[in-house]
């Protein structure tokens, strides 16, 4: 046996992907359900989601500080009833406020699905954000803020945001002490009943359910119009971004190490050059066989890790490279950044690291689907954009069939270093 | 329930198979019985550097990632102060990549100059980036010296102090690779759309030939039993003042494991846990606390730690604490309480057990700790504990000799 001869691999391009079909249900009053079944395990995740995240705030803060207190009391029961009911069946009630969505994801064993459907129910119709618990958010809320505020890296995230969507845009506002005080019950109330109805809710549900899942979705969701009808108007706004692009800040004299972003503005979803960049941002900074990893960890050692990622917003999407390197290399760390974007405007990418890319998408794609909770996350993802499983097949396309050429074009286009903004948090 | 065949290669080499051909993915998982616990006192740090040189090129393959990405793969590795793990998910077309490239490297490293030099600095800012820039980040580190005296564990993984792995050497790595990473001290374990039959010729082929190696038998200094409290107090730049309590508990094989991990979780798991309850929603003396312990082999530590709400004194804070453990070791708790951490821990097995890449690494877990076959077990584990046991245990505990406590002050 010649133990440097590789065995025989499939190629990416003959796996034949096939994103398995959702089944849909409407539920009397109208909301639809989308379902994921899979007996395999005896695990249930069910997921509420709402157009309620950032983008609707009329005062900062609100969304994600309404999206956390509704599990915090109802007029039956306090938070602590509440939370003693999920724990005591062993399950997770997670809630989260992104920029334009906010959710509700209950996580159970199938066996106590009956029993938690009624907590879901209360804390979805029937939150009366106690002030008492308002109170308790800020403080506890504000005392993290004040310990992440001596990260670099929190500190980076907050201004290479701010840089490229401006402090007014929903993309770049960020928590402050004083947007924590400014919070109110009836604000958090008057978001609730405005953004969390039943005409605005979609319904995700994954794994073994039970049989008569979708009477008992229908028994607590499905029966009122709760909190009445409500349209959202959702235009988009003007973003504002920095006119400087250079940014150096010192947020800690002592701090050994540097919050390093070099970031720019990119096309959203629906534009063609997205899918292709997905795979441009792979081959750059997007896996860790990537150009910027191989470089400025593998070779110089500058850092523990170094990615580029593409930002999932709705509106308008940002490249942003992102690491933490040591003090006294985050010059150079950024020299070899735009190196790295020079190099793919100026050669064509080998057709054995492009083979390799195109193999390791795909093989990471298939690992994705794997089961039916993320099978339905992907749903998901294409059902809130108002988009269908072309889009899917459409990227995986593009994965098979881009060339260098196209690689190199779509480079020089916006690889330019110039159009980066780039900021160092010491 | 989860299915797997077991079987030993000629050399020693443990092989667990799993199979589940709902997927199209295959796993394999590759356990070494090395942490940071056999390390020498002098050379901290170095199981978990070694781990980052596992990547840097086996004799007959000069790149580790390329082919296994070229073969639709992912892969990841830890190193705890017990063990060290290695993971590779790709198409299951294309496992036999994955045990060309796992085989040839524990055949025999490259043992490259340059990477060792590339990787001490990689190491070094993950260091900083977890342990030295960030609020907070010494704590375990002074945690654990003052916590142990004797045992191992009284460095971190990633090593007790930056010179360890700056000063690594290249004969170092040579002798601790064929010292440790032997077939007679791993264990593989593949899952995912494979069969049995299948496994055992790869392994064969791949593995079969390679040299079984000296089975390490592992004599660790004992930590003795600890007859008074330890304390300590610190001064750093931070926004909030913080408490950390710990206490020795048992180790992982010990019966008397459950009964303490079930104590943790009435303290600190999920919000309606009674240090959430209490200390946090009703005394409103902390903005967060925690009640967890990592699981070691050997005996750990149950920690407590919060921040303290700003204007709380530490003395204050921390005697609400002590009441807590001692309504713990004064009343029996209820039964409904009880069913609710057990409820817990089934349902935190179940959601585990979802993903395919902790199934094989939890096999070959537990076989490390004698038994694959520990794993279809563990819940009953959990089942049998009684209230009375826990309220035994409590009393053990928390005792007072047995604390280790950091006063973490904010300096401003």
């Amino acid at each position: 046996m010649n133990r440097t001869i590789a065995p025989p691999i499939k190629d990416a391009v003959d796996f034949d992907i096939k994103l398995k079909p959702y089944e849909q249900f409407t539920l009397d009053n109208g909301i639809p359900v989308y379902v994921m079944k899979s007996d395999e395990q005896e695990t249930l995740q069910l997921e509420l989601v709402f157009p309620a995240g950032s983008w609707y705030e009329s005062e900062s803060l609100e969304a994600t500080a309404t999206n956390f207190l509704m599990k915090n009391g109802t007029s039956k029961h306090t938070s602590q009833q509440i939370n003693e009911n999920v724990d005591y069946h062993g399950a997770y009630l997670n809630r989260n406020a992104y920029h334009e969505n906010a959710t509700y994801t209950l996580h159970c064993l199938t066996k106590h699905t009956e029993v938690l459907l009624p907590v879901l129910q209360e804390v979805i119709l029937d939150p009366i954000f106690p002030e008492e618990e308002l109170n308790l958010y800020k403080q506890n809320q504000k005392q993290k803020l004040a310990v992440n505020l001596l990260k670099c890296d929190f500190v980076g995230n907050r201004f290479i945001d701010k840089y490229l969507f401006g402090e007014f845009h929903p993309y770049g506002r960020v928590s402050s002490m004083m947007a924590y005080d400014a919070l109110q019950p009836e604000g958090l109330q008057a978001f609730y009943k405005k953004h969390y109805t039943y005409n605005n809710c979609k319904i995700f549900v994954a794994g073994n359910l039970p049989a008569n899942m979708i009477p008992l979705l229908n028994q607590y969701f499905g029966t009122t119009k709760w909190n009445g009808d409500t349209h959202l108007v959702k235009l988009d706004l003007p973003i504002q971004p920095a006119e400087e692009k250079k940014f150096r800040i010192f947020n800690d004299e002592n701090g050994v190490q540097g919050a390093v972003r070099v970031a720019r503005h990119f096309p959203n979803r629906y534009h063609p050059d997205f899918p292709k960049m997905l795979v441009l941002n792979t081959i750059f900074g997007g896996y860790f066989g990537s150009r910027l990893m191989s470089n400025i960890r593998e070779e110089k050692g500058y850092t523990y890790g170094i990615y580029s990622q593409l930002y999932n917003f709705r509106q308008t999407s940002a490249l942003n490279i992102q690491t933490e390197a040591g003090r006294d290399v985050c010059e150079a760390t950024i020299d070899e950044i735009y190196k790295e974007l020079l190099r793919l405007q100026n050669e064509p990418v080998p057709k054995e690291e492009l083979d390799l890319v195109r193999n390791y998408m795909i093989g990471s794609i298939l690992g994705d689907l794997d089961g039916a909770f993320q099978l339905i996350q992907r749903w998901k993802n294409l059902i809130l954009n108002d988009l269908d499983e072309n889009y899917f097949y459409n990227n995986i396309k593009t994965i098979k069939t881009i060339t260098a050429e196209e690689l190199q074009q779509l480079a020089k286009q916006y690889f330019t270093p110039g159009d980066f903004y780039e900021l160092v948090v010491i | 329930m989860i299915h797997y065949n077991k079987f030993t290669l000629a050399n020693g080499l443990r092989v667990i198979v799993h199979e589940d051909h709902t997927t199209p993915m295959a796993v394999i998982n590759v356990l070494y019985d090395v942490g940071a616990r056999d390390e020498n006192p002098a050379q901290t740090g170095f199981a978990h550097l070694f781990e980052h040189l596992m990547f840097g090129g086996s004799i007959n393959i000069p790149s580790y990632d390329e082919p296994l990405q070229m073969a639709g793969g992912e892969n990841n590795a830890y190193t705890t102060s017990d063990l060290t793990n290695y993971y590779i998910q790709l198409p299951a077309e294309n496992i036999e990549t994955g045990f060309w490239l796992e085989s040839d490297r524990m055949l025999s490293l490259a043992f490259d100059e340059k990477s060792l030099d590339v990787q001490r600095k990689v190491v070094s800012e993950e260091f900083k980036e977890h342990y030295i820039n960030k609020p907070y980040g010494d704590v375990w580190h002074k945690m654990r010296e003052l916590s142990y005296t004797t045992h191992p564990y009284r460095w971190m993984t990633i090593g007790k102090e930056l010179s360890h792995i700056e000063n690594a050497k290249l004969e170092d790595v040579k002798a601790f690779f064929f010292k440790y990473y032997r077939p007679i001290n791993a264990i593989l374990s593949v899952g995912g759309n494979v069969t049995v039959d299948q496994v055992k010729a790869l392994a064969e082929k791949w593995f079969g030939d390679i040299p079984s190696g000296e089975k390490y038998y592992r004599n660790l200094p004992v930590e003795p039993a600890q007859t008074a409290a330890h304390k300590l107090e610190v001064k750093a730049n931070v926004p909030l003042d913080a408490l950390y309590k710990c206490y020795h508990m048992y180790a992982r094989t010990d019966k008397r494991y459950y009964a303490a991990d079930l104590i943790s979780d009435i303290l600190g798991g999920g919000s309606s846990s009674r240090l959430n309850q209490v200390l946090v929603k009703e005394k409103k003396l902390f903005s967060n606390i925690e009640c967890y312990h990592f699981g070691s082999l050997d005996a750990g530590l149950l920690t407590i730690e919060g921040k303290l709400v700003k204007g709380v004194k530490m003395k204050d804070a921390e005697k609400a604490i002590q009441q807590e453990l001692e309504k713990l070791q004064q009343e029996v708790i209820s039964e409904r309480e009880l069913q609710k951490v057990k409820n817990r821990v089934e349902s935190l097995l179940a959601f585990e057990d979802m993903s395919l890449l902790n199934r094989a690494n939890n096999l070959a877990f537990y076989e490390l700790l004698g038994d694959a076959a520990l794993m279809n077990r563990e819940f009953e584990n959990y089942e049998v504990v009684t209230a009375a046991e826990i309220h035994e245990e409590a009393k053990l505990l928390f005792d007072e000799k047995n604390s280790n406590t950091i006063y973490y002050y904010a300096a401003n």
